[in-house]
């Protein structure tokens, strides 16, 4: 997530009236992997979960439209976008199910099935390699 | 909140159902209420979008947790952006009531 929702110009020759770029969510994130973490366009097109011709697009527009604010002085906004945030997964150590936190912003305590508080984060859960157990 | 379970039958003691979209019936279950319904899954017998179709009806329903043995991969980023909590009990032989019963176990818990 970025730090700001956005960014906005100064000096003498400002345009109050100048309306606002939006950068998109995905377009910040492609233009910040490429250009901050130094990522290149294929790695940064697996992280994002998206073909790599799809991101050098994002990543083009991000780039279109941050010169646009630059050059003409226009505020930039980060906002919208499709994208949708991947929740955590959480296992209870007691009865063993497996469970997301769909609102990344309320911390999980316990288990939403037996109400156990003993309960670890896991990695990004794979279906196919899961075991059942028996009771 | 309502949570639903999949389920292979239409009573408590039936077992929950490994598949989501394609389960024989969901069970709602009003943990404040604590209000039972059984209703069917309407979309038992798809052959495209079963999970998808299922998760929307359910939403629409004020259900907001979904309990089953297995979901598809299509069902995950669906459920984030509804914001709908998804629980995977990986226990086949789980059955309705048990499953109920922890439901209701942790309720008073809290209250």
């Amino acid at each position: 997530m970025p730090a700001v929702k956005g960014f906005r110009p100064y000096g003498p020759e400002l345009d109050k009236n100048a309306e606002a770029v939006v950068l998109h969510f995905e377009e910040y994130e492609a233009f910040k992997m490429c250009d901050y973490d130094n990522l290149n366009h294929l790695a940064a097109a697996k992280l994002m979960q998206v073909s790599r011709p799809t991101f050098t697009r994002i990543y083009a527009s991000a780039r279109n439209k941050i010169a646009l604010s630059m050059a003409e002085g226009r505020p930039l906004e980060i906002e919208g976008g499709e994208v949708y945030f991947e929740s955590n997964w959480l296992q209870c150590l007691l009865c063993g199910s497996y469970f997301n936190q769909p609102h990344p912003e309320e911390v999980a305590e316990d288990c939403p099935l037996c109400g156990h508080h003993q309960i670890q984060q896991i990695e990004q859960l794979d279906f196919t390699n899961l075991q059942y157990d028996s009771l | 909140m309502k949570v639903a379970i999949a389920s292979k039958g239409n009573t408590l003691d039936h077992l929950i159902d490994l598949q989501f979209g394609h389960c024989a019936f969901f069970v709602i279950y009003d943990k404040d209420t604590n209000e039972l319904q059984i209703r069917s899954n309407p979309f038992k017998e798809a052959t495209e979008q079963a999970g998808i179709r299922a998760v929307k009806w359910l939403a629409s329903e004020g259900v907001k947790s979904l309990i089953a043995g297995d979901f598809g991969p299509k069902i995950q980023p669906l459920l984030d952006q509804m914001g709908i909590q998804l629980i995977v009990i990986r226990k086949p032989e789980t059955s309705i009531q048990q499953i109920i019963n922890l439901l209701k176990q942790k309720h008073h818990a809290k209250a």
